[in-house]
């Protein structure tokens, strides 16, 4: 306890700088921005400020991407009170209820209380990340190859089970984005693979391109043909004070929200999106009057935001302390660290001390920036929404074109955007999920070579998985969950998010882009 | 993208699940076949066509699993396609961006993206289109270019 202490008073001294804190302001804002405006999510976010980072050291690279991460899940709450649209896929079950007290004229306390919760959930779940993250990394050093390969197979194998539709479609997408990872040098051989006489592609497809194809370009192409934006209700300042009833009905979903989302954050999956739905769905069955979910229930915007918010903190621990991505986004804010050097996992906290630490604290500063931003300033940033959508599209997708070429400096990369783009819009349309692409992708070459090794040092023998019991163990869960999707795939393809709740407000489905 | 099925489609075979499904067997066919050149080892010794034989095999598996069982999404005529020629457009002026980046440098390039997307595309006021390409194009590019330092490419008359 001590020791953590100390350590994260190291971390403050760090996060307190001036430059850190300016960068964690500037990521905050961003993150905001970028959250509110449908069609760039975080993850397209930070794939595009990525080559803006490389002039600067790494811990200022690194705090400025986490800003934009958690600024956007603030941000993306913004529009789903305001307008029903939600900025990224976490806000979601916000609008629900958010947008149903902006028609009440409680947009304001709606605003608030998504502000308030997700500055608690934030604040406290960094303490989680805090305390977790360290006795992990130590337990992670006993990891050798065939633990390691376990731990990514059971991260692909969970990802497909927490996901939205069949684990079946999901499973598919995994698969095609560790064939993408298979572009290359294989590493261990040094043969190059599915290369076509592009050099370009020795180091494989990047993350940048791909991400930024599937999330950001699809999206424009989803959303640049159609019409009429919805009405922008701008909230007044003084309308921003909760009622006394408002305060009492939140402060237990926030609280819960903010556990929930920190829990399943750890867990591989698009943790924040997630979280939200079972914070919805949870809040709702422990209401006294469920009835008043939908007609515009201050618990329903609490509980999802808060649990949002939490889950993006959960989300670093298996990051930062084993060095694996439990998600797209923590995927690239990986990849962000290893162009700057840095090899997240077990051996980080101690070797870079000041980064992890200072990484650390700089979440707390940026959720009491957060929250003096998206109070009072949040009629200011509603007048980036009045924008209309065809001018703001091809200054999104210049900006597309600009993040994915200054990465490497090749065109080789806006041609894989590009090819990404119309894959991901195709994917969309036949309501195929992509996250896993992204996954499966960054995966890939660490999955092979664990895989190899592990073969490489029981001399060929398969037994070598099941007769070390932490890589056992880890695969008996994986073959678990097979075993339980099996059930929906054969009598049909259930989407889980039916039974928590999303089907009881049909109308969401309807105006959600 | 596609709402819950509204039941009344399940005997009808071409399917959003099943044309999906379809056309990631053909990939995984595909990519075992481009990948018959890479050496393949042995199950004990894996060279470094395994793998990827090994995952165009899963592909290959789920997919089918997706047709079995996809006779109850939407039929393939439920999917609409009203955004698809201001799709085209974008995919071509990004396409044309890749195309000549280089040649003609950023700033150049992303005048002509912006003109054609404002211009053509969306036909928004002259004046309008001028304004905002060359704030854009010119805006962007000193604001990484010459403040953050990223490297972007200059044409032939230094643009």
């Amino acid at each position: 306890m001590a020791e953590t202490l100390q350590n994260l008073a190291l971390g403050f001294s760090v996060a307190l700088g001036p430059q850190v804190l300016l960068y964690a302001f500037v990521g905050c804002v961003i993150g905001t921005l970028v959250g509110m405006l449908p069609g760039v999510g975080p993850l397209a976010g930070i794939s595009l400020l990525l080559p803006a980072t490389f002039g600067m050291n790494a811990t200022t690279a690194i705090v400025l991407l986490a800003g934009i991460y958690y600024g956007a899940m603030y941000g993306g709450s913004t529009t789903s009170i305001l307008m029903r649209i939600p900025g990224e896929a976490a806000s979601v079950m916000t609008c629900i209820d958010g947008y149903a007290m902006t028609r009440k004229g409680r947009a304001g306390a709606a605003l608030a209380i998504a502000a308030i919760g997700s500055y608690v959930a934030g604040t406290v779940s960094v303490v989680g990340l805090m305390f977790l993250a360290p006795p992990l990394a130590s337990f992670a050093l006993r990891f050798g190859p065939p633990e390691m390969f376990a731990l990514m197979l059971l991260g692909l194998l969970v990802l497909a089970y927490m996901s939205g539709g069949s684990m079946a479609k999901s499973l598919a997408m995994a698969a095609l984005g560790l064939l993408f990872g298979m572009i290359g040098i294989d590493p261990m051989t040094g043969f190059f693979r599915f290369h076509y006489g592009l050099v370009e592609l020795g180091d494989g497809i990047g993350v940048v391109p791909v991400a930024v194809g599937l999330f950001g370009l699809s999206e424009i192409l989803l959303t640049a043909g159609q019409a009429t934006p919805p009405e922008v209700l701008k909230p007044r300042l003084r309308e921003l004070l909760p009622s006394r009833q408002e305060w009492r009905d939140s402060v237990w979903p926030i609280g819960r929200g903010t556990v929930l989302g920190f829990l399943i954050g750890i867990i591989p999956g698009s943790a924040h999106i997630i979280s939200s739905f079972v914070s919805y769905a949870v809040e709702r069955r422990l209401s006294k009057h469920p009835e008043r979910f939908g007609q515009g229930a201050v618990e329903g915007v609490a509980g999802p935001e808060s649990a949002n918010n939490s889950a993006t903190s959960g989300a670093f621990v298996p990051m930062l302390a084993l060095g694996v991505p439990s998600g797209p986004i923590p995927a690239v804010m990986m990849a962000a660290m290893m162009i700057h050097g840095i090899s997240p996992g077990p051996l980080l906290i101690t070797q870079q001390p000041e980064l992890f630490w200072g990484f650390i604290a700089s979440m707390y500063v940026g959720n009491v920036v957060l929250l003096i931003l998206n109070l009072p300033m949040v009629g200011v940033f509603v007048n980036l929404l009045r924008i209309p959508y065809p001018i703001l599209y091809p200054a999104i997708l210049v900006f597309c074109v600009l993040g994915v070429y200054a990465v490497n400096g090749s065109v080789v990369d806006v041609w894989i955007m590009a090819v990404m783009g119309a894959l991901g819009y195709l994917l969309r349309k036949f309501d195929f999920e992509t996250a896993p692409i992204v996954l499966g992708l960054i995966l890939a070459p660490m999955l092979e070579m664990s895989f190899r090794q592990s073969l490489a040092m029981s001399s060929g023998s398969y037994a070598i998985f099941v007769n070390r019991s932490i890589a056992a163990a880890m695969l008996l869960v994986g073959l678990g969950l097979l075993l339980l999707s099996l059930r929906p795939i054969l009598i049909r393809g259930i989407d889980w998010r039916r039974r928590l709740g999303h089907e009881a407000n049909p109308r969401l489905e309807e105006g959600n882009p | 993208m596609i709402g819950p099925d509204p039941a009344g489609w399940p005997t009808r075979y071409a399917t959003i699940d099943r044309i999906g499904g379809l056309a990631l067997v053909v990939l995984a066919l595909g990519v075992v076949w481009e990948a018959r050149t890479l050496p393949f080892g042995t199950l004990h010794n894996p060279g470094p066509g395994f793998a990827p034989t090994l995952l165009a095999v899963a592909l290959g598996v789920f997919a089918i699993l997706i047709i079995a069982v996809g006779g109850h999404s939407p039929p393939l005529s439920a999917l609409t396609w009203g955004e698809g020629t201001h799709a085209l457009a974008i995919l071509g002026a990004s396409a044309f961006a890749a195309l000549i980046l280089e040649r003609l440098g950023y700033r150049l390039t992303m005048l002509l993206v912006l003109v054609f997307l404002l211009g053509v595309v969306e036909r928004k006021r002259p004046l309008t289109v001028a304004a905002l390409s060359i704030v854009l194009s010119f805006g962007s590019f000193y604001l990484f270019h010459n403040l953050l330092k990223v490297q972007l490419p200059r044409g032939p008359l230094g643009f």
